[in-house]
């Protein structure tokens, strides 16, 4: 540190010096800059936002209950070891006892190794249903986003093709063709997987394409293609992996909506009729039926399915945030 | 006494968790009725917050603005909303740099002018209209009673930006605040929007304040310059004074960058290295020391001063440890600065 | 704007025709037939394929398609196994009581939500913003029928404040005009009946408002902070307008442009929720009657259904688009 100064220029203090100072008094100013990465920086706003960190906190708690769940489950629960307590014709029912956390359900079951084997089955509905529109969607979306990207009258056509699919399936509403769907399967676990997940295809398909498009116009494709980059590598190699933002977005949203639908076409009669393997869409639609005697057996599924999704749709609109250019500061 | 003096303002943006920032820190000039004056630096230097903060139109939260501006004997700093919206618009008006964003898309310009006159002059109905077709007229755009129905989208830059002074002049407002008014325009726009800048301060007597990077702009048009550089002046003078005998080297490295005509064949252009994000805190040193070919250690310790020229130069400043001595023959732009406008 | 319309109309025809193979093929994959619903459990053999055969289920898949775009091409779905009626009718006369719970909740969901969404935005960060927030996020994670059943124990059975069922109560006389309730009982001055069916479109409106009142709410706030920091407010500002006059004109009039879409695009979750809301109401429109038509195997009827849904879908986002140019100078329909 220099402290005696000497203002003459050509002064006894030393070029190195003032040079040091500068560079210093430099790094004082820009002490509070960010740099990095689009990515990285993304990444840095999404540690930091309360919305995330309550989303992730939802979600990794869920998803240490649910692998857990086999383990720690205290009864089984399919068994009905309290048959004969519950009565639900006549409005008889247990609530939340020492043995029984969350009391029994209609048939005289544990209600809470339900609760944890319902996080298990919901957890295992979400992702493969979600899993399912995503891949497909992706595929679909991807196949027509590089076709119109790499170009030609046959790449356009197949785009058209499969958009005009896509959109034909978009004008039915999502739950109308799960619905359909699970007439098809008949009710169980796999059906509602399937159901929730391909109704969801479009909804990817359209996201992804869209998003490709979007980013062939940006100013670093046109700069690829001006120095000879073959097509084939800007598509894939820039253009997609630039592009899976917002499907990456969805995807954690859509895990919300799978789990909320899977519990519509449980309701709806298409759920899943296994008692050894309850989740919690089943187990909320079975509870509809003694709302008025015991709403305790509809509130606990309910709000694990409410605060489960609320989870998911935290952190996925937390990373929508994050990786929008245009809401930074 | 002038009709804008703007003492020591300041404006500070106090984001939560972050270390505040003084965008505009200490500025001083002044503006007499009638007059052109120059805000010239840098995109980031406090030129743009400054004229905000005098319409009081910077946020109310996360700002805090400081010193003085009396306009006609009132602190516009100190004016309750009410108040300065009454003369926003009437007294005080502003031109924006881009003029497809500063105009709402959905409305027709018509209706964009006619509302101010409605404001200020409780002017409605088919004496509005005439009027805004008047002052479309003025501002020299053709077929103007047919413009009035179109919508922004519809018209060329050069013309938005002549519609926006239209509606910036439409009340004979004593005080115009102009923002980079040609920045968004194609070159050989520029020139007609600052002829036309030019003639209504004359024609209509109105003070004009521009702000501008482009000292091109400014020798047409200022009657005195002020040099901002991160938040502080660091030069001001009148005009023929700035270009023939600037004593910043900041100032002296803007004037260089100006291509010229009179340059000879060959000879490369100046520009000031680095940019403005190269700085240090003016508590540290000077805020320009780091793109100084001239600086010491002398001018890393302690902010500089402003410091008067004086004598027969009156009025004008500088705030430089080590400022440039006038040469017999000036380093540039001398013949930009003795173009006269009036 | 005629010939907009007349093309978009005309694309809808081959979306349409292509959705009809892919639902007629898909529909036929249904385990069991209409033969095992219809009929009761101790049928023979003989009835039940002769049954197949008096419906047509016999001919080859190909040929049963070619009959029904014959018949489509007069419009018409062919009749209802279950019913046997002729699948439009069953339709148009379910069809206004789901239209009146959907308007019903639109409504809710438009008159709740702008407002909200906008003085959240204008609030930003206060008590109001973060529960307007906090509010639509919790709104799309409620599934609807828990929420229909909540509100139907709690204020129908409980506080019997309301009607748990049904479109209006039993022994008011009502003459039929449009289907439409509420609509006819004040044009056959029946206000009666008016009051009636508003009071049980309440309970199930609510419910099924609750997804597009989040999403709309969530669009307008976004909106409205986006139109906030653009340019022209600032110009509006700096002419000194009063404050109501750049809310209005120049901030939400911009603002309401994305939302308008979002209505639009707000039909078919809406048509969706009127399944579940309608089971629960036992309301009686569309959305019990394709759940029904799906337990029974009523191919014409699931077919033409789904059909007429995703053309109610396209023309209602026509409508949408149409009328946002008027909205928009900056989008002239081609």
């Amino acid at each position: 540190m220099v402290t005696e100064i000497n203002g003459k220029p050509g002064g006894t203090v030393g070029k190195a010096d003032k040079v040091d100072r500068l560079a210093e008094l430099s790094a004082r100013h820009d002490s509070d800059a960010e740099g990095g990465s689009l990515l990285r920086e993304a990444f840095g706003r999404l540690r930091r936002s309360p919305m995330a960190i309550t989303g992730a906190a939802i979600i990794g708690t869920f998803v240490i209950v649910a692998l857990l769940a086999p383990f720690v489950v205290p009864y089984d629960p399919a068994a009905q070891l309290w048959g004969r307590e519950v009565q639900p014709n006549h409005n008889v029912f247990v609530g939340p006892r020492a043995e029984n956390w969350f009391g029994l359900d209609h048939l005289g079951r544990d209600q809470f190794s339900r609760m944890l084997v319902g996080a298990q089955n919901s957890l295992l509905v979400g992702v493969i249903a979600t899993l399912l529109g995503f891949s497909a969607g992706a595929l679909l979306g991807g196949l027509a986003g590089a076709a119109v990207g790499l170009g030609g009258a046959w790449g356009r056509r197949l785009d058209t093709v499969i958009m005009r699919f896509v959109d034909m399936m978009l004008a039915i509403p999502s739950l109308l063709i799960a619905v359909s769907i699970a007439a098809i399967l008949g009710p169980s676990l796999t059906t509602v997987m399937v159901a929730v997940g391909v109704a969801q295809i479009p909804i990817f398909a359209r996201l992804l394409r869209g998003s490709m498009l979007a980013q062939s116009h940006a100013d670093y494709v046109l700069a690829a293609t001006a120095l000879g980059v073959r097509r084939r590598r800007i598509v894939l190699g820039h253009v997609l992996p630039n592009s899976l933002g917002p499907v990456i977005v969805q995807a954690t949203l859509t895990l919300a909506t799978a789990i909320i639908e899977a519990a519509a076409l449980s309701y709806l009669g298409f759920g899943n009729p296994d008692p050894a393997t309850p989740d919690w869409g089943a187990m909320l639609a079975d509870a509809q039926r003694f709302l008025v005697g015991a709403p305790s057996l509809a509130v606990y599924p309910a709000v694990a399915i409410i605060i489960t999704a609320l989870g998911f749709t935290l952190l996925g609109e937390a990373m929508r945030e994050s990786l929008d250019p245009k809401l930074r500061k | 006494m002038p009709l804008l003096a703007v003492d020591n303002l300041s404006v500070t943006f106090t984001a939560q968790g972050k270390r505040p920032v003084r965008a505009v820190d200490g500025v001083s000039f002044s503006l007499a009725e009638g007059s052109v004056a120059g805000l010239v630096g840098e995109s980031g230097c406090g030129k743009s917050v400054s004229s905000l903060a005098l319409l009081g139109l910077l946020p109310r939260r996360g700002v805090r603005v400081g010193g003085t501006a009396t306009f006609d004997g009132t602190d516009l700093l100190r004016l309750p909303p009410k108040r300065m919206r009454e003369i926003r618009g009437s007294e005080l008006a502003m031109i924006f740099q881009d003029p497809l964003s500063s105009l709402n898309p959905v409305v027709p310009i018509g209706r964009q002018i006619t509302e101010t006159l409605a404001r200020h002059r409780r002017m409605r109905g088919s004496a509005a209209r005439k009027r805004a077709a008047e002052l479309l007229e003025r501002v020299g755009i053709p077929d103007p009673a047919a413009r009035l129905r179109d919508y922004p989208h519809q018209l060329s830059g050069g013309m938005r930006q002549r519609a926006l002074i239209a509606m910036a002049v439409a009340c004979a407002p004593r005080l115009l605040i102009a923002d980079e008014p040609t920045t968004a325009l194609d070159v050989t726009i520029q020139a007609q929007i600052l002829d036309l800048l030019g003639e209504l301060v004359r024609s209509e007597g109105t003070a004009l304040l521009l702000i501008t990077h482009d000292l091109g702009v400014v020798a047409g048009l200022c009657d005195t310059v002020t040099v901002l550089y991160a938040g502080r002046v660091i030069e001001s003078a009148p005009r023929h004074e700035l270009f023939a005998a600037p004593r910043h080297p900041y100032t002296v490295g803007l004037l260089d960058s100006v291509p010229r005509l009179d340059a000879e064949q060959g000879q490369p252009l100046r520009p000031v290295r680095g940019s403005v994000t190269d700085a240090i805190d003016w508590s540290d040193g000077c805020a320009f020391a780091p793109r100084c070919d001239h600086y010491t250690m002398a001018c890393l310790t302690g902010a500089p001063e402003l410091t008067s020229v004086g004598g027969d130069r009156d009025g004008h400043h500088h705030r430089c440890v080590h400022p440039i001595h006038p040469t017999p023959e000036p380093s540039a732009a001398r013949a930009a600065g003795e173009g006269s406008v009036r | 704007m005629l010939r907009y319309t007349i093309k978009r109309l005309a694309q809808l025809v081959p979306a349409l025709f292509g959705l009809s193979i892919l639902l007629f093929f898909w529909l036929r994959l249904l385990p069991g037939g209409p033969e095992n619903t219809l009929l009761p459990d101790d049928a023979t053999a003989e009835q039940r394929e002769a049954l197949r055969e008096s419906l047509g289920l016999n001919e080859p898949i190909i040929v049963q398609y070619g009959l029904f775009l014959q018949r489509l091409a007069q419009f018409d779905f062919g009749n209802s196994l279950q019913t046997g009626r002729p699948v439009m009718q069953e339709f148009t006369t379910r069809f206004p009581a789901t239209a009146e719970l959907a308007l019903t909740a639109m409504l809710i969901a438009v008159c709740v939500g702008i407002p909200l969404g906008y003085f959240a935005a204008r609030r930003r960060g206060s008590l109001l913003d973060s529960g307007a927030v906090a509010g639509s996020l919790l709104g799309i994670c409620i599934p609807v029928f828990f929420l229909a059943a909540m509100l139907k124990v709690v204020f129908a059975e409980k506080l019997g404040l309301l009607p748990s069922a049904f479109r209006m109560s039993p022994g008011l006389h009502y003459t039929e005009v449009t289907g439409f309730r509420v609509l006819d009982s004040v044009l056959t001055g029946e206000f009666d009946v008016t009051v009636n069916a508003i009071s049980h479109l309440v309970l199930p409106g609510l419910a099924l408002s609750s997804i597009p009142l989040a999403v709309i709410t969530r669009m307008t706030r976004a909106s409205v902070l986006e139109v906030l920091s653009q340019d022209y407010v600032r110009t509006a500002e700096s002419k000194g307008l009063r404050p109501h006059v750049v809310r209005g004109r120049h901030v939400l009039r911009n603002a309401m442009l994305p939302v308008i879409t979002a209505i639009g695009l707000l039909v078919g979750s809406l048509l969706a929720g009127a399944v579940l809301t309608e089971s629960v109401f036992a309301f009686g429109g569309i959305g019990s009657f394709i759940y029904e038509s799906t337990q029974q195997r009523d191919y014409p009827a699931i077919l033409g259904f789904l059909m007429l849904i995703a053309v109610i879908y396209v023309v209602v986002n026509l409508l949408v688009d149409l009328s946002y140019t008027l909205f928009d100078p900056r989008v002239r329909v081609r």
